[in-house]
């Protein structure tokens, strides 16, 4: 079973068949980056422009390398050093960049829904490369890719998670996808970060709790993630780092309530020495490194996925598949299923 | 659209007796299996690949490597199609530098599988030489390819398709030719 997808905007619209279907399109992407020579030309001649209206280094480069691996060609736009900064509105830049004849745009930007109302406008294929508190599809995929090549299924797995949650979309992309395997959630953090709208935003059913004891927390965990405390928001209402590290620090002490196998992920960048010891950040049960290679995997698999094939009307004449149910211009299409669109 | 099937080309045994040749005229070309190693072509090609291998093993005593190959990434036609069948990883867990690689497939048609497949393979390394082995050839090729090892070589028009049934995959085991009628 295949599955076409317009944009990949959010994982909450996704099903659970949708988003293994991701997971697994995902896989052949991994054995490449294990390959000595990494470079495909499977998308050549397509352009991919990633704009980024938020600061950030990972994720750029992460699909950046995504692209040129696959052969497409990147036009990069940081909002730093653009027209942004003077001035010009979110949908003029865009109209601006695709102008330029992009067939994908890949963004980032501050605000929830951002990316929803620029696909809206554009007829090339939108990437959600994170978008304020809402969602950050991508990193909930690679994430969850993580998870199921260590512990070999998402099924009925605990979820710890440490932080920041109010302010998080990774947070909010992990739940959306998990949830959908029947994992259950713990969130822990200060108060204030935890807010008990947060029990809710799972599908009905779904069994999100909140705690405040990290010891608490952590007791039978198959996974624990780890949010990047912020240091900037600590001071909002009077958190000093101090008592962060004191009360919810992951520590190796800590970290021996969860199960005996759990896995630690972050999605980086990590605060060393606030809210993870450099001791469990390194140890076994941590696959922050795993985490950024499968990340361009995903984010292949992404790129694949939303740019090959043409129009639908351009049916390829010459079959060389063998079978008839596989041949590209005769077999039955199932409907295209658009990302929250 | 009807699909006709018109004849049977071969029966389950005549497609084994027809590995066991392959299979003493890969060993036989190759001088020894030392560094030889056979690559199925996803899908057919990988059960005709491990059979082949099983049959050598019986000739020299030799357990010689098969890995399988996924071209999808690799199609020449990926900007007008997107590809219907699911991605699929390639798994071939020796290095291929240095190796005689015998590429194994169910049917040789334009050739173009073949061109794809041998660029997925350059990315893996250098092997030292790269043969092609089919069970049917059945001509009309778009490509300079030909096979070295072939099964049996089918004229065929350009509306037929020759549809390889193994056991395998298709809980049944024959060749046949069918043709596309307009009704």
């Amino acid at each position: 079973m295949t599955y076409r997808f317009r944009d990949l905007l959010a994982l909450e619209p996704l099903s659970a068949d949708e988003l293994t279907f991701l997971l697994d399109q995902s896989r052949p992407f991994q054995a490449i980056q294990r390959n000595p020579l990494k470079k495909l030309a499977t998308l050549r001649g397509k352009t991919v422009a990633l704009a980024f209206f938020e600061n950030s280094t990972r994720t750029r480069i992460s699909f950046g390398t995504a692209a040129s691996r696959l052969g497409a060609d990147t036009m990069n736009l940081q909002a730093e050093s653009s027209s942004v900064k003077k001035g010009e509105s979110l949908l003029d830049t865009v109209h601006t960049l695709n102008a330029m004849k992009p067939d994908c745009l890949v963004m980032r930007h501050a605000a929830s829904g951002a990316a929803d109302f620029v696909a809206r406008h554009l007829d090339i294929p939108v990437i959600n490369a994170g978008d304020g508190t809402h969602e950050h599809p991508s990193q909930g995929l690679l994430d969850a890719l993580t998870i199921r090549d260590r512990k070999g299924s998402l099924r009925n797995l605990h979820v710890t998670i440490l932080g920041d949650i109010a302010h998080s979309r990774v947070a909010r992309s992990n739940i959306h996808l998990l949830s959908k395997f029947g994992c259950r959630f713990t969130l822990c953090g200060p108060a204030m970060w935890v807010p008990r709208e947060l029990e809710s935003i799972g599908p009905p059913g779904a069994s999100i709790r909140r705690v405040f004891r990290i010891e608490e927390a952590l007791e039978d965990a198959d996974v624990v993630l780890v949010l990047r405390v912020q240091t900037e928001r600590l001071h909002e209402p009077a958190l000093p780092a101090t008592d962060y590290i004191l009360l919810y620090q992951l520590s190796a002490e800590r970290l021996r309530l969860a199960k005996s196998d759990a896995i630690i992920l972050h999605p980086g960048p990590m605060n060393r020495g606030v809210e993870i010891t450099p001791e469990v950040a390194d140890g076994p049960q941590s696959c922050v490194l795993e985490q950024v290679t499968n990340g361009i995997a995903v984010r292949m698999a992404l790129l694949f996925l939303l740019l090959v094939g043409g129009s639908e009307e351009e049916a390829h004449p010459a079959a060389e598949m063998q079978e008839p149910g596989e041949r590209p211009s005769t077999d039955a299409k199932k409907d295209p299923s658009h990302a929250s669109r | 659209m009807r699909i006709v099937e018109k004849a049977q080309l071969m029966s389950a045994p005549e497609i084994d007796r027809t590995l066991q040749r392959l299979a003493h005229q890969i060993v036989e070309k190759s001088g020894g299996t030392k560094h030889l190693a056979l690559i199925g072509i996803r899908r057919r090609g990988v059960p005709l690949a491990q059979r082949i291998s099983q049959a050598m093993r019986g000739i020299d005593g030799v357990d010689v490597p098969v890995g399988t190959l996924d071209i999808t990434l690799y199609r020449d036609d990926l900007s007008k199609v997107a590809p219907q069948a699911v991605l699929q990883s390639s798994d071939i867990t020796f290095g291929v530098d240095g190796m005689d690689l015998v590429l194994v497939d169910d049917v040789l048609y334009t050739g173009r599988t073949i061109r794809a497949a041998m660029n997925g393979l350059f990315d893996l390394g250098r092997p030292q030489r790269v043969s092609l082995c089919v069970l049917i050839d059945r001509g009309h090729r778009e490509m300079p390819i030909e096979a070295q090892f072939v099964g049996r070589t089918v004229q065929t028009s350009e509306t037929e398709i020759i549809e390889v049934r193994l056991r395998e995959i298709d809980n049944e085991e024959r060749v046949v030719l069918v043709d596309r009628q307009e009704p």
